[in-house]
């Protein structure tokens, strides 16, 4: 039996009168990879962060491994959690930016060993035995005492990365995580993705990156305008696409 | 174009460094106007420097001396942590919080400092017995404004209360400074709001913040002359009182100036060492820190560009 590690049901989410999501239903399986495909500004970002609740949704339902995300249910109505309870809800969400967005005051190890000290209350050797192990998964064990501003954009990507795996997150949502890379820097990110899906590690990709949609991806989603279009296995929607518009990016893209 | 390189001949040139002959003769004039300054001060006697030697180690000088300093510093931790607050309560979304914070802003900004210390001493005349209670209902304990309104607390409050103000302006800016994607990392990890502007905003705030709030400092160890209205002694109130009596005033005034000068020294080593802490990861240079339990890594190697 697989469980849903993700489960959207009609969101919304509207900014003043602008509607950028419009009934995105949605289910990512545990262990599966989901690359989210789509035209610049058809609301890509803005879905990936309403699953960890950095925006807030307008309409529908998300759940994520089986506890409602920014919200509690009493009765008919949706009540927003509290702000510890969301921040422990979001500590199981692993994010990783476009912008990389490490923070420039701590090394690399301090980047990574951060989350679980201060958030999860972990033991300061046991935090920093564990990131000297992420940073070497990543490739990163002779860099742990750099400062961001002393990494190249391709290893600062991949500390994030372990930053974002030292919460042990069930869910790992990446937005464009290769977008402000070199492109001979690209290879290196991609790779430490791969091997984290052959982990198992459950991912929902925002990409332009087709190739790694084609060979990693469990299923593509196409969005345009706020609107999911298409879903399926990535040779369905990347190969032999059934809509027009998807039809009509994929010829700008490829 | 020619393709024809000028002036190239058969040996490889060497590079000689230039000889900065304008730097030399800058250089010289201004050591020699120096050396002109300190003659004529030495040899004027109308300076007295043998008073400034008598005074410049006396009690009430170095009591003076010290007061100035309990004072800037008081001063200054209740106008950080209190700017602090008003600067977080101006970017509050709460509507009534941040309108708060801005009058605050512009009410202790607005009115003169010395009016702001007259109005703490004279309290006591607007409100004689300060209480805590129920309102309309029983007292829980008053004081008499009097007894708690020393010069002393008077000059603490105006300065501090004041220069929270200022400091509120100076945090906000640094606050600002901080990216939205750092406060969104710390979020996305799983941090609260105040862990959030605890260990990732406030930290690198610092760097913005420290320089101006070095200069408030200064500023402060210097304002804290006014409370001389309030009676409270600090280092020229000091200073005052001994060339009232003597009418030294000139040789007096150079040991309050020395005074201030050390002091302003002291602060201003403690502001490069601080600079320094919070400057950590803002520039490729900063030294990479190695564990001992670990070789070093020959990290530098794959600085980028
Ligand atoms: N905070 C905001 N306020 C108002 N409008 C916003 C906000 N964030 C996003 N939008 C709008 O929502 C729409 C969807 O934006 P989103 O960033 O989700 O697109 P995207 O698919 O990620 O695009 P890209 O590929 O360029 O990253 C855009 O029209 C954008 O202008
Ligand atoms: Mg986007």
């Amino acid at each position: 039996m697989t469980t849903t590690m993700l489960k959207a049901s009609s969101v919304c989410k509207s900014f003043g009168p602008v509607d950028v999501l419009r009934n995105i239903s949605l289910d990512v399986a545990a262990g599966e990879v989901a690359c989210l495909i789509g035209p610049s500004g058809s609301g890509k970002s803005t879905f990936l962060r309403c699953i960890n609740h950095l925006e807030k949704i307008d309409g529908g339902e998300m759940w994520v491994d089986g506890e409602r995300v920014g919200y509690r249910r009493v009765g008919n109505k949706l009540h927003e959690l509290k702000e510890k309870e969301i921040a422990r809800r979001r500590a199981s969400i692993g994010m990783v930016f476009q912008q990389f967005n490490l923070f420039p005051h701590r090394t690399a190890l301090e980047n990574v060993t951060e989350g679980p000290i201060i958030v999860q209350g972990v033991r300061r050797q046991d935090a920093i035995e564990e990131g000297r192990a992420l940073l070497a998964r990543v490739g990163l064990g002779t860099k742990m005492h750099n400062y961001p501003s002393q990494l190249s954009g391709g290893q600062q990507q991949r500390v994030a990365i372990a930053r974002s795996l030292a919460m042990k997150p069930s869910l790992m949502l990446f937005d464009e995580p290769t977008s402000a890379l070199d492109p001979e820097l690209v290879g290196e990110v991609l790779d430490v993705m791969k091997d984290l899906a052959e982990s198992g590690m459950t991912m929902v990709v925002v990409t332009h990156e087709m190739g790694f949609a084609r060979e990693v991806a469990d299923t593509v989603h196409f969005m345009s305008d706020g609107v999911l279009v298409e879903s399926g296995a990535p040779a369905k929607v990347l190969s032999a696409p059934a809509h027009a518009r998807t039809q009509s990016f994929l010829a700008k893209v490829l | 174009m020619s393709g024809v390189l000028t002036d190239q001949q058969a040996a490889p040139a060497v590079v000689v460094p230039s000889r900065h002959t304008g730097r030399w003769i800058t250089a010289g004039a201004v050591l020699l106007i120096v050396a002109l300054l300190l003659y004529s001060m030495a040899t004027n006697t109308r300076f007295e420097w043998h008073v400034v030697g008598k005074y410049l180690f006396a009690k009430p000088i170095l009591m003076g001396v010290l007061n100035t300093m309990i004072l800037t510093v008081l001063a200054m931790v209740i106008g950080i942590l209190l700017g602090i607050v008003i600067a977080v309560g101006r970017l509050s979304d709460n509507l009534i919080v941040s309108k708060a914070a801005w009058f605050y802003a512009w009410f202790f900004r607005g009115t003169p400092l010395l009016v702001q210390l007259l109005f703490w001493f004279f309290l006591s005349a607007l409100v004689p017995r300060i209480a805590l209670g129920v309102p309309f209902g029983p007292e829980l304990f008053s004081l008499d404004t009097n007894a708690l309104i020393t010069p002393f607390m008077a000059a603490m409050l105006g300065l501090g209360l004041n220069e929270a103000a200022y400091m509120s302006e100076i945090v906000r800016s640094g606050i600002s400074s901080v990216t939205p994607g750092q406060t969104e990392a710390a979020k996305s990890i799983g941090m609260t709001r105040l862990q959030t502007m605890r260990r990732v905003v406030l930290p690198q705030a610092m760097r913005i913040i420290i320089p101006p709030t070095g200069n408030e400092t200064i500023g402060m160890l210097k304002q804290t002359s006014l409370v001389l209205v309030i009676g409270y002694s600090e280092l020229l109130t000091s200073a005052s009182l001994i060339y009232a009596r003597t009418y030294q005033t000139i040789p007096l005034l150079i040991v309050a100036a020395i005074w201030y000068l050390f002091i302003t020294a002291l602060l201003s080593i403690a502001q490069y060492f601080l600079e320094k802490r919070y400057g950590r990861g803002f520039s490729p240079l900063s030294a990479i820190r190695t564990d001992k339990a670990e070789p070093a890594t020959p990290a530098v190697t794959e600085i980028r560009p």
